[in-house]
């Protein structure tokens, strides 16, 4: 039952971050929405490892990987946010430009 | 009792990942993304997952917040167009809806299967933690492949810069008061820091801990010197930045390429070796991550004054 | 054994060196390398072709607990054919990435990210394991969005940032299919889930994947990212995302419908993919047709020819039972993916030298170049033929293994895409020609070195070569092919 909590949170965090990534213009916020993307991914899956009774090793040591993964493409993501502020004076993609 | 303990929790997370989605404000989300990330280092920690509840707090919460404040910090002295139109498409509710529900109808349809057998194994792998095990041993192909991964994030951040500042030190100058909060903090976190990042290490073999957590907390040890100024910010030309880079998937390659050389599998670690040669690359990567940790959130070379 | 081994850490252990070593070693040990990559996978190739195909189960642990690699023929073909690009598009870079021509930055950072990608593409081609897998398209993807980037100007930052957001969704979306892999069968090896017993999971867990991976092999409707990326980039970076980058995110479609779960291949799902790819070979010739810079003409191109690829669900896929065509359906596919890479990587090399020379790639500014440019002209020609699947060329041989099996599978509109395809890419790929062998020549070309000038010619010579030649590639890529290319989904 406890499991059932995580995993389905989990899976509202997917669907929330999907949302996140797909509406909202602001590049930083993109980024946000893409890391509880993940992290509710990786809860589904703890949930799912769980359910033998203790939390196996190999899901914990992936999701370690696909926390340190989420972080590199963050890192890279968020510097071009940056950059891209810099050169054009915009955080968002030039043809996704509500003001005209 | 406990079921009303994990759904309080369950019901925090999603709250302030819905302020993080939705509320006012980048400033405001970023404060509730990290806020999100320590809820849910908690319900790892109540999953059992204590080394995933490490990494969660330290990487996704800690390092992944300080990089979106130091970002948003740029874009408002940049004076970029912040403003925010809103565009609720319904087409994006609707994805996200339907993967939500697609995820959990999929919990109550997966079989459980029995997951292959670590524990019988764990003796020969030289570490008593299981997870540290998978990591630098069964898995050790996709630790590699992680911490070049990072290297090429930090590669491609190192990209950004300007031409005209390719040879300026590497990200912002930061300008502590000798007499500031800032310089304390660096006076007297900095060995604190740096004994529980080794310790992290040294422990990961038996018990909660790892390169990657141990590698985070030291590179929180570096960033807190250089903002204290106790650290001049580095070059790109200087060779030894770059070789620390390189050390640990250096080091991890090459042992792996010597089991080869002994006519064993490439990555393979023979029992009687193993807990030293873990040892050996876990210290090796701790170095290389710490020093890729920090200068990812530093960023690129910048002109040490903009305003020239 | 070794050679695998080779082929998958020579690139990482030489991008770290690239790193570290001072300038003046940086280039040399990038083409010393390169070398011995082609050597590598020769090696493996042969290896493949003697004994078949090539297993290494990673530290000596076995799957599930641990990863195996395995190189098929299929697997040894597209090491063979990125290594063959990787080395020219180091020769080209050689000339094309020097600090007086793209800065100090640049010139650092071209060598360690090629490198890095082909690193990532030689694990991608041989890994058995669905989060490895994963593990090598991040690096993949971070690796070309940062190459895209190179150039620095605000709209090269733009296209980086929307590949980004592309390959960001994409690799959350293969990952959420293989969390519920794991979930569901406790393991993440391709072989093993091709014997699992199936659950009703899987078709949600091969969705949430098949969807992932096509974003990333910018397949319509993901496609809007690519052509602005491709163009972005400096030509030998494009020679690399346009060639190799979409054909690992396809492989691992490959091998998930081919060998983890080819159960689930039903009728509507390969009509759908097929469409997708129809729609593809069309909407990306058009596009290509009113394009007025050649970078963006043959990115479009790219758009297009991707489509092909997705053939090979109908082709080699459908009424389940015994199918004796869906073999050359099979082998036609993949002779495409090879066949493409060579020429387009010729293209994009060739456009590069173009820009080099007149400082453009506006089609009106290359009028007349021909004259100047003999050798890349009729590098950029060869590659057309290629492209359009004229006789001899590869694309041919890809093409008519195709086309004989839709008219034996009674699926004779596959055949006419096939056609009209080639009668568009014939159309896109006049203009260019047409302004490069102009008579009147507009403007005076800076020249250029011949050894930079043979290296797309090279290239492209060797796509027509894959043609005349087939034999042995074809009998290549049938060494371990998975059962159900030989009997149909």
């Amino acid at each position: 039952m406890n499991l059932t909590v995580f995993a389905l949170t989990g899976a509202a965090l997917v669907g929330l971050g999907v949302y996140g990534l797909l509406a909202l213009p602001h590049l930083l916020r993109r980024v946000i929405a893409f890391n509880l993307t993940g992290s509710g991914l990786f809860l589904f899956f703890g949930a799912a490892g769980a359910r033998v009774g203790v939390l196996d090793a190999i899901p914990q040591a992936l999701i370690i990987t696909g926390i340190v993964v989420a972080l590199s493409a963050s890192a890279l993501a968020v510097g071009l946010v940056v950059a891209l502020a810099r050169s054009s004076g915009k955080v968002v993609l030039p043809d996704e430009d509500p003001s005209p | 009792m406990t079921l009303a303990l994990d759904l309080a929790l369950c019901a925090l997370i999603l709250g302030v990942a819905l302020a993080a989605v939705a509320g006012a404000g980048v400033f405001r989300a970023v404060i509730f993304f990290i806020t999100y990330g320590l809820f849910v280092a908690i319900g790892w920690a109540r999953l059992g997952a204590y080394d995933v509840a490490l990494a969660e707090a330290a990487i996704g919460a800690g390092l992944t917040g300080v990089l979106l404040l130091a970002a948003h910090g740029r874009l408002r002295r940049m004076q970029a167009d912040t403003t925010e139109r809103r565009s609720p498409t319904l087409s994006a509710a609707l994805a996200g809806g339907a993967i939500a529900l697609a995820l959990g109808w999929a919990w109550f349809a997966l079989p459980a299967p029995q997951p292959p057998d670590v524990a019988q194994a764990l003796p020969q792998t030289g570490v008593g933690n299981p997870v540290t095990a998978v990591l630098l041993n069964f898995r050790a192909w996709d630790t590699l492949l992680e911490s070049i991964v990072l290297l090429a994030a930090l590669l491609g951040v190192w990209m950004l810069a300007r031409d005209a500042d390719w040879n300026a030190p590497l990200g912002p100058r930061y300008h502590a008061r000798p007499d500031g909060v800032l310089a304390y903090f660096g006076r007297f976190l900095p060995p604190i820091g740096l004994s529980f990042g080794v310790y992290l290490v040294w422990a990961g073999a038996e018990s909660v801990g790892g390169a990657f957590q141990g590698g985070t907390v030291l590179a929180g040890v570096v960033l807190v010197a250089m903002m204290a100024q106790l650290l001049r910010p580095p070059r790109v030309s200087q060779a030894m930045l770059r070789a620390a880079l390189v050390l640990g998937p250096g080091v991890f390659l090459l042992s792996g390429l010597a089991a080869v050389g002994l006519g064993r599998e490439f990555l393979s670690l023979s029992p009687a070796i193993a807990k030293s040669a873990i040892l050996i690359i876990e210290a090796a990567l701790t170095i290389s991550i710490a020093v890729t940790l920090a200068l990812l959130v530093i960023g690129p070379a910048e002109d040490p004054e903009p305003g020239r | 054994m070794t050679a695998l081994v080779v082929v998958v850490t020579l690139p990482l252990l030489a991008a770290l060196a690239v790193l570290v070593l001072p300038e003046r070693a940086r280039v040399k040990l990038a083409l010393g390398s390169v070398a011995l990559g082609v050597l590598a996978a020769l090696m493996l190739a042969r290896a493949v072709w003697q004994d078949g195909a090539v297993l290494l189960t990673l530290g000596g642990w076995a799957p599930p607990l641990g990863i195996a690699l395995r190189a098929d023929g299929l697997a040894a073909a597209l090491t063979l054919m990125s290594a063959l690009v990787m080395a020219a598009v180091a020769l080209a870079a050689r000339f094309e990435m020097r600090t007086r021509r793209v800065g100090a930055r640049a010139a650092f950072g071209f060598w360690p990210l090629m490198l890095l990608l082909w690193g990532a593409l030689n694990a991608v081609y041989v890994s058995r394991d669905l989060f490895n897998l994963y593990v090598g398209i991040e690096l993949l993807s971070l690796a070309a969005v940062a190459l895209v980037a190179l150039s620095g100007t605000a709209q090269a930052l733009a296209a980086a940032l929307r590949y980004m957001i592309f390959a960001l969704a994409g690799s959350l979306l293969y990952l959420a299919g293989v969390v519920l892999s794991y979930a569901a069968h406790g393991t993440l090896d391709i072989g093993l889930l091709g014997e699992r017993i199936p659950a009703h999971s899987d078709a949600l867990a091969l969705g949430l994947m098949t969807a992932g991976l096509l974003a990333k092999t910018a397949l319509f409707p993901f496609h809007v990212w690519l052509p602005t990326a491709h163009a972005a980039a400096p030509a030998p970076a494009s020679a690399l995302l346009s060639a190799l980058v979409p054909k690992a995110s396809f492989l691992i479609l490959i091998r998930l419908w081919f060998e983890a779960m080819p159960d689930l291949a039903s009728p509507p799902a390969i009509l759908m993919l097929a469409m997708l790819g129809a729609v593809a070979v069309i909407w990306g010739g058009i596009l290509a047709l009113v394009q007025k810079r050649l970078k963006l003409i043959v990115a479009y191109s790219t758009v297009a020819q991707l489509g092909y690829l997705f053939m090979v669900f109908p082709l080699a896929g459908g009424a389940g039972s015994a199918q004796p065509w869906s073999a050359g359906a099979w082998t036609g596919a993949m002779f495409h993916a090879l066949s493409h890479g060579l020429a387009k990587a010729a293209m994009f090399l060739a456009a590069g030298i173009c820009i080099a020379a007149v400082g453009s790639d506006r089609l009106g500014d290359l009028r007349g170049l021909a004259r100047q440019l003999p050798m890349t002209s009729f590098a950029f020609a060869l590659a057309a033929i290629t492209l359009m699947g004229l006789p001899p060329s590869g694309g041919f041989t890809a093409k008519y293994l195709l086309m004989t099996s839709s008219f034996a599978a009674g699926q004779w509109p596959w055949a006419l895409l096939l056609a009209g395809g080639g009668l568009l890419a014939a159309a896109y790929l006049y203009r260019p020609m047409a302004a490069l062998f102009a008579r009147e020549a507009r403007v005076t070309a800076r020249p250029i070195p011949r050894v930079w000038q043979a290296v797309p010619l090279a290239l492209a010579a060797l796509s027509i070569l894959l043609g005349v030649l087939s034999a042995t590639p074809f009998d290549l890529l049938q060494i371990a092919r998975p059962e159900p290319a030989a009997e149909g989904l």
